[in-house]
């Protein structure tokens, strides 16, 4: 099996990105967004969360350099995680329709 | 149909021994604590289970015991709170998740698709290992003090208001689940990598599809049921709010994450007997089975939409209406794929030539027990229905008919079909057909009064009923007797075979797959040589190396019987 070789500056690149985007994390959450519209510190908090994880996923675990069939296995992990959150937060969304 | 009651045993035509396989090899404890030959762990893991099923078994008879007066003498309320509990844990997560796959599916996959080994052999000693490990743990939480929370650990009772040993237990299953993951990735890398030349996806045993339905929910399904007890155990311990409302957590949330694994994990119990049944079912029908591709494509089926089910678990404790709705609707389409395997088997059955050796036996004994089992299941995901069975000895019927007449059987009925592969040797075939009938008479009075009992109200998981359920309760404990006698009778002759028995010979059915074509006991490497498929699977019409006498033209399947 042949091993794609990431140069060290892809690397430093990719470690520098997650960085700025901690920092963004940080500096987000000290702001009221929530001002403008109710849970946005907590969708801005995890949009930033799901970039940092696709940037772990593709350059330092080499999903980008991977054959197609490992990223269906990737996706597809993706897909059932997507399932559980979906259909259990349906339960919630759909719980204060219950009271009339 | 013609069917004929075949009183002739197994082909042992003055077979020997091979000189060498696995089992001789090499001896001593080190070589088989250190082995990686995927045959010998599935021994090994075979002793483990046994042993759990075991555990679980004394608990379960003491629940029986306790549950022949409306009182319940034999122990006080809280230890009956601990048998149930103990039992449950034992046998799901120790016993019934790993029986077949890590047993026969370890011992087979290779076998049946020409490999020498699965993909990673030391991979598969360490999920052994980690099976051990996880075991000793909950083992310790039984030694000390027992658990009482129900195999199912609900919040905030397992987290903040059980004082038994909770914590150990958790920590047992979070172990333990390492284990099946392992051996889940263990065979999907196998299945795709290390097929002999010839073996196409089509003409894989439909007991490897099964098993690779079953190692994908291994895979994607363990991690969740992993993470959540491990977040309950941090609750218990630490009092971290998850599911404790007190600390700002959801206690439906957790049974949200635990049935999103135990729900698909029933399908991990069953889909591999399932797959047993399909190897069964052809060979002693002597027929190639019918639908071959729709058996195929339903066990994935049933393990993708397994996923989607799971919280018909929880009508009544606390979900909302219109979620109940759409996983009631979710429940109904599982069974279409299940009924798609058994109206296959049925039609394989049909003009099949039928002997009812052991194996067969089991097979059609799983048939009707999951039949039953699988549609007492559409009751209960019927909402109305269900808030009257809810948590009655109804629900404890239903699914042990999956779980004992289904799984249970198919790994026993497999364990047989197999067992003159994995030792060489055949067993008592008298004692075997008694035993299985033992077994399903014993099942059935075991568990078919409690489907009346939850139907009439008996609550599961009580102590004690009122004294008008006291006959049903006798009869059900009078069946676990018979069942306890129809376990115990497997044990004893097949043990007994392995020094007794007569010599197997390589294909003593005879049966069409590639496991058939090596000596019983196979070499440690398998197979002599790297063997080419040239055929399609079950096609016992063309396979004059078998030596089936050639059928005369009224007994012939018609052509449509195949696929």
């Amino acid at each position: 099996m042949s091993e794609h070789i990431v140069s060290p500056k892809l690397y430093l690149l990719i470690f520098l990105a997650l960085m700025v985007l901690t920092g963004t994390t940080v500096y987000a959450a000290t702001v009221d967004l929530n001002h403008y519209y109710r849970g946005l510190n907590v969708i801005v908090a995890l949009v930033i969360a799901a970039c940092k994880a696709l940037l772990v996923v593709l350059f330092f675990m080499h999903a980008y350099y991977s054959s197609k069939r490992t990223q269906l296995i990737i996706v597809a992990g993706v897909f059932w995680l997507a399932i559980m959150l979906s259909l259990t937060l349906g339960d919630y969304a759909s719980r204060s329709w219950d009271v009339h | 149909m013609s069917a004929t009651m075949s009183t002739t045993p197994p082909q042992s035509p003055g077979y020997q021994l091979p000189k060498e396989h696995y089992l001789n090899a090499t001896y001593g404890i080190r070589s088989w604590l250190l082995t990686t030959d995927h045959k010998r762990i599935a021994l090994l893991y075979l002793a483990s289970v046994t042993f759990f099923f075991f555990v679980g078994g004394i608990f379960a008879t003491m629940i029986r015991i306790h549950l022949l007066t409306p009182q319940g003498y034999l122990v006080t309320p809280e230890t009956y709170n601990k048998l149930f509990t103990m039992h449950g844990v034992a046998m799901i997560f120790f016993f019934l998740i790993p029986s077949i796959p890590a047993v026969l599916g370890n011992f087979l996959i290779p076998l049946m698709i020409g490999a020498k080994d699965v993909a990673f052999p030391k991979l598969n000693l360490l999920s052994w290992y980690i099976y051990i490990t996880g075991g000793c743990f909950v083992l310790y939480s039984f030694a000390t003090g027992g658990l009482d929370t129900g195999w199912t650990f609900y919040t905030p009772l397992s987290s903040v208001y059980s004082n038994s040993a909770v914590t150990p237990a958790i920590l047992g299953i979070f172990i333990n689940g390492f284990s099946s993951i392992l051996t889940g990735l263990n065979f999907v890398v196998t299945i795709h990598t290390m097929r002999a030349p010839g073996m196409t996806w089509f003409r894989l045993p439909l007991f490897v599809w099964a098993q690779y339905s079953t190692s994908i929910i291994f895979i994607l399904g363990t991690p969740v049921i992993a993470i959540t007890l491990l977040l309950a155990g941090l609750e218990r311990m630490f009092h971290l709010g998850f599911f404790n409302p007190a600390l700002g957590g959801d206690p439906i949330l957790f049974q949200h994450l635990f049935w999103f694994y135990s729900h698909p994990a029933v399908y991990i119990m069953i889909l591999p007997a399932m797959g047993v049944v399909s190897e069964i079912i052809p060979t002693f029908a002597r027929k190639p089975i019918f639908g071959y591709t729709f058996i195929a494509a339903s066990s994935i089926a049933i393990a993708v939409i397994g996923f989607f089910v799971w919280a018909h678990h929880m009508f009544l404790t606390g979900e909302s209406t219109y979620a109940a709705l759409a996983f009631s609707l979710l429940s109904y389409l599982v069974a279409i794929p299940s009924a798609v395997k058994v109206f296959n088997w049925t039609s394989t059955l049909y003009k099949g030539s039928i002997s009812y050796d052991t194996p067969m036996l089991y097979a059609l004994g799983f048939i009707g027990l999951f039949l039953i089992g699988g549609l007492t299941g559409l009751f209960l995901a019927c909402l109305g229905l269900d808030i009257h069975i809810h948590d009655t000895y109804f629900v404890v019927a239903h699914f042990h008919y999956i779980m004992v007449g289904g799984a249970v059987m198919g790994y026993v009925g497999g364990l047989h079909f197999w067992w003159p592969k994995i030792t060489g040797k055949i067993y008592p075939e008298f004692l075997a057909r008694l035993a299985a009938v033992i077994l399903f008479i014993g099942f059935n009075l075991t568990f078919f009064p409690q489907f009346i009992l939850g139907y009439l109200g008996m609550p599961r998981r009580y102590h004690d009923y009122p004294p008008e359920f006291q006959v049903l309760n006798v009869m059900s404990t009078a069946g676990a007797s018979i069942l306890a006698l129809g376990y115990l009778l497997p044990m004893l002759y097949l043990t007994w075979s392995m020094r007794y028995g007569k010599v197997a010979g390589p294909n003593p059915w005879p049966a069409t797959g590639l496991e058939w074509r090596t000596p019983s006991p196979p070499p440690t490497e398998n197979f002599e040589v790297t063997p080419v498929v040239n055929w399609e699977p079950y096609d016992y019409k063309n396979r004059p190396d078998l030596g089936l006498a050639t059928p005369t033209a009224p007994t012939l399947a018609p052509a449509h019987g195949d696929d």
